[in-house]
C-alpha cells in the first residue's frame, strides 16, 4: 500500500479512535475525585506573588 | 568572555549583511540588508559600552523591563497597524487615493499585507509576547529564566517587523496570505521564536509554584504550534542567498491545504489560544475573583487543542481539494463551537457575584465586550464554514467582517484592556490618568466595530447573492463592477468604523502617556521603580 493510502487509512481509523479516547480520558480526569481542591487552590494561586518571585518574599507562606 | 563573543558574532553579522547589501538582487534584499547592518552595529556599540559592567544580582526581582517595552511596542505597532487599515479602507472607498506618484509601493496590494501584518504580528505578537513574559514570571513566582534573553526576543521580533514591512512595500513577499514574509525573514522569526520558547520553557521549569497555571498551557501551546506551522508552511528554496525571491517546496493544491493548514491555526493558535491564556490570566486579576471553573477551562483547552488543528480546509470549499477534507473541515470547524462558547462562559462567569463592576470599571467592561466578541465571531466562523453558507460568503466582504469582529473585538479589546491594567502596575503608577477617557476609547471602539461588522455583512451578503444571480435564460445578470459600484456606501461606513476604532486606540495612548507621565508614584512598603 502506498504512503497516502496508508496514512489516509490510519487516520480515519486507528488514530482518530486513540485520539478521540485520548480526549474523553483527559476529561475524565479534570473531573477525577479529589480534584476539586487542587484545582481550587490552581485557580487562586494567580492573586500571589504579584510583586516579586517568591524566594524573595517571606512573608509567602509555602505553597 | 560572553560580552566578547557577542561583540565578534554582531560584528559578523554587520560584515555579512554589508556584503549582502553590496551584492543584492533586488531593492527590497538590500534595504533589509542594510536595516541589519544597522540592527546589528547598533546592538554592537550597545555591548561594546557596556561590557564588563558590573551585573546587579536581580533574582528577587521580576524581569519587568522587557514586559514595559513591550506594552510600548504593543500601543505603537496597534495605532500604525489600524492607520494603515483606516488608509486602505478609505483606497478601497475611494481609488483615487492610490496615487499615481506611489504606485508600485502605496497601493492597496502593497499596504494590504502591511496593515494585515502589523496588526497581527505587531501588535498581536508583542501583546502576547508582553503578556507572556508578565504571566509566566508572576504565575511561576519565578524571574525569567535566560537572563537578557528576554531582550533578544523584543529586539529580534522589533526586527523582523520592520524587515517584512519595508520589504512589503518594496515587493518581496511569498505570497501567502498571513505568511508573506520571505525565507530570510522566515529563518530570523525561526531564532527569535525558539528564544521566546526557552525564555518561557526555562521559567515554568524553574517555578515555585507546584502547579502550573491553565493561562501558561494556553500560551504554551501558542509558542509550540506557531513553530510547527511556521517551519512547514514556509519550507521553499531562495533562489539566490543574495535575493528575495524563493521557489516554495510544495505545488499547487498540497500548497493550498498546507496554507490554509497555517493559515487557519494561525487564527486559532496565535490569535484564540494565546489571548485566551490573556483572558485566563487578566480576567480573573481585574475582577479579583478565581476564574469560574478550572475544570471547564481544561476541558476548553484540550478540546481546543484537538479541534482546531483540523479546521483549516473550510478554506478550501469548492476548489481541487478532495471533498472528504473540505468535509472534514468544516466538522471539525462546527465542532469548534462547542469549546469556544465553553471558554466564553467561563470568562463572562468569572464576573458572576461581581456584576456590578460593570458599571464601575470600564476596563472590566472593555474585557467583557471582548469576551463578547469572542463568543460571536466563534459562532460566526462556525456557521460560515458549512458549505451552503460558504458558497454563498466565500470571496465576499462577509469574510472581512468576520475576520474584524474577532480581530478588533477581541483581540483588540481584550489587549486593550491588558494595557490598561498593566501600565499603572509596571511603571508603580496611583491607577489611570483618566478613567474618563476609557469610557471614551470603549465606546469609540464598540461602535466602530459594530460600523465595521454590520457594513461587512450587508455588502458582503449583498455582493455573494449579485453574484450568484442569474436571468430566466441562465445568464449572469451583474457584472462584477455592478457589485463594486454597489458597495460604495458600505465601504465609506466601513472606513468611518476603523477611523472610530483609530480615534479610540489614539485616546489609549495619550491616557497610557499621561498615566506615566503625570499619575504619582504608588505609595506601598517597595513603592521604588525596579532598577533594572
Amino acid at each position: 500500500m502506498e504512503t497516502y493510502s496508508f496514512l489516509r487509512h490510519l487516520a480515519d481509523s486507528w488514530f482518530l479512535l486513540a485520539m478521540t479516547l485520548g480526549f474523553l480520558g483527559l476529561c475524565v480526569w479534570a473531573f477525577r475525585p479529589g480534584s476539586r481542591a487542587m484545582h481550587q487552590e490552581v485557580a487562586s494561586s494567580i492573586f500571589r506573588n504579584d510583586d516579586r518571585p517568591a524566594e524573595a518574599n517571606p512573608a509567602q507562606k509555602e505553597a | 568572555m560572553w560580552d566578547y563573543l557577542k561583540l565578534a558574532g554582531l560584528g559578523l553579522v554587520a560584515v555579512c549583511a554589508a556584503i549582502a547589501a553590496n551584492y543584492a538582487r533586488d531593492l527590497a534584499y538590500q534595504v533589509n540588508a542594510i536595516t541589519v547592518m544597522l540592527a546589528a552595529g547598533i546592538a554592537f556599540l550597545w555591548v561594546l559600552r557596556t561590557a564588563g559592567d558590573p551585573k546587579p544580582n536581580v533574582q528577587h526581582e521580576y524581569f519587568d523591563s522587557v514586559v514595559r517595552a513591550g506594552a510600548i511596542a504593543t500601543a505603537f505597532w496597534g495605532a500604525v497597524g489600524f492607520l494603515v487599515g483606516v488608509v486602505i479602507a478609505l483606497q478601497l472607498a475611494f481609488p483615487q487615493l492610490n496615487f499615481e506618484w506611489l504606485h508600485g509601493y502605496g497601493n492597496f496590494g502593497r499596504l494590504r499585507p502591511l496593515h494585515t501584518s502589523a496588526v497581527i504580528f505587531a501588535f498581536g505578537g508583542n501583546a502576547l509576547i508582553m503578556s507572556s513574559f508578565y504571566i509566566v514570571q508572576r504565575t511561576s513566582a519565578a524571574r525569567l529564566f535566560g537572563g537578557s534573553l528576554g531582550w533578544f526576543v523584543f529586539w529580534g521580533w522589533q526586527l523582523v517587523i520592520v524587515l517584512a514591512a519595508t520589504g512589503y512595500v518594496l515587493g518581496a513577499t511569498q505570497s501567502k496570505e498571513y505568511a508573506e514574509p520571505v525565507w530570510y525573514v522566515d529563518i530570523l522569526i525561526t531564532v527569535v521564536w525558539v528564544a521566546f520558547l526557552i525564555t518561557f520553557m526555562g521559567t515554568l521549569f524553574k517555578r515555585k509554584e507546584p502547579h502550573i497555571y491553565v493561562a501558561n498551557w494556553f500560551l504554551l501551546s501558542m509558542i509550540l504550534t506557531v513553530a510547527m506551522l511556521h517551519l512547514v508552511n514556509n519550507a521553499a528554496i531562495p533562489v539566490s542567498i543574495f535575493g528575495s525571491q524563493q521557489v516554495q517546496l510544495y505545488a499547487g493544491v498540497q500548497d493550498a491545504m498546507v496554507q490554509w493548514w497555517y493559515g487557519h491555526n494561525a487564527v486559532g493558535f496565535f490569535l484564540t489560544a494565546g489571548f485566551l491564556g490573556m483572558m485566563y490570566y487578566f480576567v480573573p486579576k481585574q475582577a479579583e475573583r478565581p476564574v469560574y471553573s478550572y475544570k471547564l477551562s481544561i476541558i476548553h483547552f484540550w478540546a481546543l487543542i484537538f479541534l482546531y488543528i483540523w479546521a483549516g480546509p473550510h478554506h478550501l470549499h469548492y476548489t481541487a481539494l478532495p471533498e472528504w477534507a473540505a468535509t472534514l473541515g468544516m466538522v471539525f470547524s462546527v465542532m469548534l463551537w462547542m469549546p469556544s462558547w465553553g471558554g466564553m462562559i467561563n470568562g463572562l462567569m468569572t464576573l458572576s457575584g461581581a456584576w456590578d463592576k460593570l458599571r464601575t470599571d470600564p476596563i472590566i467592561r472593555m474585557m467583557v465586550v471582548s469576551i463578547g466578541f469572542y463568543g460571536m465571531s466563534t459562532f460566526e466562523g462556525p456557521m460560515m464554514s458549512i458549505k451552503a453558507v460558504n458558497s454563498l460568503s466565500h470571496y465576499t466582504d462577509w469574510t472581512i467582517g468576520h475576520v474584524h469582529s474577532g480581530a478588533l473585538g477581541w483581540n483588540g479589546m481584550i489587549t486593550f484592556g491588558v494595557l490598561y491594567y498593566l501600565v499603572p502596575r509596571l511603571w508603580n503608577r496611583e491607577g489611570l490618568y483618566s478613567l474618563k477617557l476609557v469610557s471614551w476609547h470603549f465606546w469609540l471602539a464598540t461602535i466602530g466595530i459594530v460600523l465595521y461588522a454590520s457594513s461587512m455583512w450587508v455588502t458582503g451578503i449583498m455582493e455573494g447573492l449579485m453574484w450568484r444571480e442569474v436571468d430566466a435564460n441562465g445568464f449572469l445578470v451583474n457584472a462584477f463592477a455592478d457589485t463594486v459600484a454597489a458597495k460604495f456606501p458600505m465601504y465609506v461606513v466601513r472606513a468611518t468604523g476603523g477611523l472610530m476604532f483609530l480615534t479610540g486606540a489614539l485616546i489609549m495612548c495619550w491616557n497610557l502617556w499621561m498615566t506615566v507621565r503625570a499619575q504619582p508614584v504608588r505609595a506601598t512598603q517597595h513603592s521604588a521603580v525596579p532598577a533594572e
